[in-house]
């Protein structure tokens, strides 16, 4: 469980999260939403640290890592996996040295070992067999997949997920986001999935903070979202016409 | 941001590059990689510069001396001296600053824009020990050596630019070569080309490892990269002329 307690972040004096309090459930698909500019990747680097809050404290399972040592932080890191908005793949390397590399960095298993893990991995992300490929020669949705795996490979306790259905189509989002939520269930991993995409909110959002100005606007799950009577909430939500023409069709009965 | 922002930044980076490695195994690895890049990929343009270099300083001074009262095997005395003291380092690093430094800086301005740097700190990775630690030490340990080759190289491309324009003697050239001989210039070439080899790949690093925007930036970065390392060979170069001599 990840816990947010009053997270400030300011760049140049100008704030950007004021106040934030949350609690990210494990074993749960935990979305951070709102509109580009809200504060959402502000927010989730500063949850993996790699950006340092003004103020405020953020708990992993009740350590406050506002506090740590550079040394536990490290330790606390190789629990989290995260996955890029782009996939942040290594370019130089083989999608097999990519899933490899934090096995190679951390561990001591024999090479053996980690063939078998990076192929169980590879084989959970539907990639069984694309270890030769380089990330110059996959797809986007590929790229996010490898991504997954990469950031699995080492058992993790959280996952955090940077915007993943950007840049890809409906059915590949589909594919990414039944995938985050099954390895979620799989591994009862607390993960934190920041997104603006309402699929992946209908789909995989058991818990919900939607940020408005770097503040908490409103917060619940997927049930509650539609119904929801918070204005920006709605105005974020229903910003499409499309949408905004299927809920007054369901609201008229059509 | 300014200069004073700039050095401060430089010495935390640094200190970052020479903390513990978190795998030193993978660390080697990279360290054989980057010299590989560094070093011998350097070789082709090192070996064409310094050739040259000795070629034309052979010819000019043969030109200067020939008809005057100076002995003509000066002319090999002068190539000589000249590689080893100053245009084997100082040319072979100003060269290696354009060509590794601009790589070096597009590579890890590259990483940073795409979020491989992030990537490999959540990781819990220190990316400053991993990423610029093994460059820098790639570059200490083969820019002497290509330093040593380009001096070695200089004085043959004076030998043949002897040999084949007939200004001097030949005999009189390698006699040149052997008079006057100070050790200790070997020891001041090597010194320039590890202090040069140190600051061409750690400020091409820095440039690049601080990259903030997109391949506007990266172009602009890149080029920054080339100018300052430039500047501080020019520099430490005077400054080891004074403590050195």
């Amino acid at each position: 469980m990840i816990r947010l307690e009053n997270i400030r972040k300011s760049f140049d004096g100008e704030e950007v999260l004021h106040g934030i309090d949350a609690t990210f459930e494990a074993g749960k698909c935990n979305l951070v939403i709102g509109k580009s500019g809200s504060g959402k990747t502000v927010l989730v680097k500063c949850i993996v640290g790699l950006f340092k809050v003004s103020a405020g404290h953020i708990y992993f399972n009740n350590v406050d890592i506002t506090r740590a040592s550079k040394k536990e932080m490290r330790l606390l890191r190789q629990e989290i996996g995260m996955l890029f908005q782009g996939g942040a793949l290594f370019d130089s390397k083989s999608v097999e040295e990519n899933v490899r590399f934090p096995l190679d960095m951390f561990t001591n298993k024999s090479d053996k070992e980690k063939r078998m893990r990076v192929d169980e991995v590879l084989e959970r992300v539907n990639l069984q067999g694309q270890n030769q490929k380089m990330p110059s020669e996959i797809s986007g949705g590929m790229k996010k997949r490898v991504g997954i795996a990469r950031a699995i490979v080492m058992n993790p306790k959280y996952l955090f997920c940077d915007e993943p259905n950007s840049g890809l189509d409906p059915q590949t989002s589909l594919v990414i986001d039944h995938l985050i939520y099954e390895i979620t269930k799989e591994y009862s991993i607390t993960t934190v999935v920041n997104t603006h995409d309402m699929n992946s909110v209908m789909e995989i959002g058991e818990n919900i903070i939607f940020l408005h100005k770097g503040c908490v606007e409103w917060s619940g799950n997927h049930d509650n979202v539609l119904t929801s009577d918070n204005q920006l909430l709605e105005d974020f939500i229903f910003a499409s016409s499309f949408l905004k023409r299927a809920k007054e069709a369901l609201v008229q009965g059509k | 941001m300014s200069i004073f922002t700039s050095i401060g930044q430089y010495m935390i980076l640094m200190s970052h590059i020479f903390s513990r490695p978190e795998n030193g195994r993978m660390y080697y690895k990279e360290v054989m990689r980057q010299m590989n890049a560094i070093g011998v990929g350097s070789i082709p343009i090192v070996a064409l510069i310094s050739f040259f270099i000795g070629a034309v300083t052979a010819v000019q001074t043969a030109f200067q001396f020939v008809g005057s009262f100076i002995p003509p095997y000066y002319v090999g005395y002068v190539v000589r001296d000249t590689m080893l003291l100053e245009l084997s380092s100082t040319i072979t690093c100003l060269v290696l600053a354009g060509k590794v430094g601009s790589n070096l800086a597009s590579e890890l301005g590259t990483m940073r824009i795409t979020e491989q740097i992030d990537a490999l700190e959540i990781m819990g990775i220190n990316t400053g020990s991993y990423l610029i630690g093994p460059k820098v030490i790639a570059a200490v340990v083969t820019i002497p050596l290509l330093v040593i080759l380009s001096s070695a190289l200089g004085i043959l491309g004076g030998y043949m630019a002897v040999a084949t324009s007939h200004t001097i003697k030949i005999s009189e050239y390698l006699r040149g070569l052997h008079a006057f001989f100070d050790p200790y210039y070997v020891t001041i070439m090597l010194i320039k080309a590890l202090v040069f080899g140190f600051l061409l790949t750690s400020i091409s690093s820095f440039y690049g490892y601080y990259v903030e925007g997109g391949a506007y930036e990266l172009g602009k970065s890149s080029t920054k990269a080339v100018v300052i390392s430039s500047v501080a060979i020019l520099l430490a170069d005077y400054v080891l002329a004074f403590l050195l001599t």
